[in-house]
């Protein structure tokens, strides 16, 4: 396995001092060495915009820091979630004396850390409220979509709550709008090729040759099925068979759809995917508002992609269509 | 009898298991989770090890330090959930540590993790090793056994606890998304609490 490291067990330091050098125009570090903030927050009258999570995802989380993004971050190990302190330092960095939204994942490490921070900053006098990303349709049934994991829906909720936050809105609004923003957002993920962690050195799960997993998680768990691998076409198919019942998507819909490679996807399948996705959405009467494709939300070196849809109203699209400058995001 | 402040070496022993089980840790957690059980574990260790390091402490000191460490440097699930166990078992410790104290500490630290997450027995989680751990323990002393025998049965029941989670499937957490694909699998958790549970029973029957 041929890496480009230093320690393979320090590679989020030594990713971090580089991502602070190369972006010193919207990233600052903070007292905590694994939280990052905006260069300006605290914003004055703002309502603070927290997320954290396990390290790997480039570029989530910290790629979401910025104008009208994310105020501050707390950074995990690989695929680890941060701990209660840095979650509370986050906190403590972007609260401008009107409240702080945490919009982060659905999986239990981060459930627990955030619930402790959130204790420790209300003694502090900082109101916390929470949206937990539950976006992932392979991960449960619907009928428990509270056990169903945050993927790359939380780019979407990230844009929409640090939008609404932007216009001004108070806490009670943002967690709102970023709660119906990944209410309205179904994802689901395809992996073609299994991802390593840096420490470990070696695949921990395999995807043998010519096969693929459905509903791949982004932390190298398996997928909920396997198959023989499938064109590009059949896949933007399967995936969006998944997603569009589930909300469901109707004709008439207005939607956005952000389509992410996980790590070692190239470019260019992911835009050979999005074709047919927009395609079979027009097919099925559905239209196509705002289209991100890229590698937005990855897994390492996993290879596959993950398709998110997003179903729009008048509010979302206004959060949508705010101008947002972050390095995983810019938009004007 | 066991003093607390001549107890401080069950930490470092603590230290030790994890850190001879690196690999065999991160390997159980590689079959249905992400393969870094061992290598967080470890981490987490190893820095409260540095951290005792040339300090006179005893078993609550120690304990206390490793809740911290674990709390605050380590993340993940493991870190909330040993940090609340540790420092919950550090808090009940007293000067004189008697069966009773030890019960209190165990119980104390088995509650603060049920209330950080969310797990009932049988959701194949680091439970499965501890509440029959605990109650065997319990069943024990109140059978008139004294406390070398009492934690001879902990031991006994933490390991039947542990290999009870092969069988189950997860419910909660990373590998709950697999569902029947998390059987035939010990947990990570369940492995590494039931390699501390019987450090810390043999460390201190060391004492008695």
């Amino acid at each position: 396995m041929n890496q480009i490291v230093n320690d393979p067990d320090y590679v989020v330091e030594d990713m971090l001092k580089g991502f602070i050098k190369a972006n010193g125009n919207l990233i600052a570090a903070t007292k905590d060495d694994k939280v990052l903030k905006y260069v300006n927050t605290p914003i004055k009258e703002k309502v603070g915009i927290v997320t954290g999570g396990g390290s790997g995802h480039k570029p989530a989380f910290i790629g979401y820091i910025g104008e009208n993004m994310c105020d501050a971050v707390a950074v995990g190990q690989i695929f680890s979630s941060p701990t209660a302190k840095s979650f509370y330092n986050a906190m403590v960095e972007a609260d401008a004396g009107r409240g702080v939204a945490c919009l982060y994942g659905n999986y239990a490490g981060d459930n627990m850390n955030v619930k402790m921070a959130i204790r420790r900053a209300e003694k502090d006098g900082i109101t916390v409220k929470t949206v937990v990303a539950n976006d992932d349709c392979a991960s449960a049934p619907k009928t428990e979509r509270e056990k169903r994991r945050g993927v790359a829906g939380e780019v979407l909720m990230w844009k929409v709550g640090g939008a609404k936050a932007a216009m001004g809105a108070d806490l009670d609004a943002v967690i709102a709008a970023a709660q119906k923003a990944i209410d309205n957002t179904r994802s689901v993920g395809v992996g073609v090729a299994p991802c390593t962690i840096p420490a470990v050195g070696h695949a921990n799960f395999e995807i043998a040759d010519g096969t693929m997993e459905v509903g791949i998680g982004h932390h190298g768990e398996p997928g909920v099925k396997v198959e023989k691998l499938k064109t590009a076409d059949e896949i933007a198919q399967e995936m969006l068979d998944i997603i569009l019942p589930d909300l469901p998507f109707v004709a008439g819909d207005e939607v956005v759809v952000l389509l992410s490679g996980l790590g070692a996807t190239p470019v260019m399948e992911q835009y050979i995917v999005y074709n047919r996705v927009e395609e079979i959405l027009k097919e099925n009467g559905i239209l196509v508002y705002k289209a991100y494709v890229g590698n937005y939300f990855t897994s390492l070196d996993m290879k596959g992609v993950t398709l998110t849809v997003m179903k729009l109203d008048k509010e979302l699209k206004e959060c949508i269509d705010m101008p947002a400058d972050s390095t995983g995001l810019k938009q004007r | 009898m066991i003093k607390d402040k001549e107890a401080g070496f069950v930490v470092i022993d603590l230290v030790k298991v994890i850190r001879d089980n690196k690999d065999f840790l991160s390997e159980i957690d590689g079959k249905i989770g992400d393969g870094d059980h061992g290598i967080n574990m470890n981490k987490g260790f190893t820095l409260c090890e540095e951290k005792l390091k040339g300090k006179e402490f005893g078993l609550s000191e120690g304990l206390s330090a490793l809740s911290e460490t674990l709390q605050e440097d380590i993340g993940g699930s493991m870190g909330p959930l040993y940090g609340a166990f540790f420092g919950e078992m550090a808090f009940a410790a007293k000067e004189v540590i008697s069966p009773e104290v030890f019960g209190e500490m165990l119980g104390n630290g088995i509650a603060a993790i049920e209330d950080i997450g969310s797990a009932k027995r049988g959701d194949k989680t680091l439970l499965d090793t501890l509440l029959p751990a605990k109650e065997a323990y319990h069943a024990a002393l109140e059978a008139g056994k004294d406390f070398a025998e009492a934690l001879e049965a902990l031991k006994k029941a933490a390991l039947d606890g542990w290999k009870s989670t092969e069988n189950m499937i997860a419910r909660i957490g990373r590998a709950s998304r697999l569902g029947e694909r998390s059987k035939g699998v010990l947990d990570a958790g369940a492995t590494s609490c039931y390699l501390l549970l019987t450090s810390m029973a043999q460390s201190f029957q060391r004492l008695l």
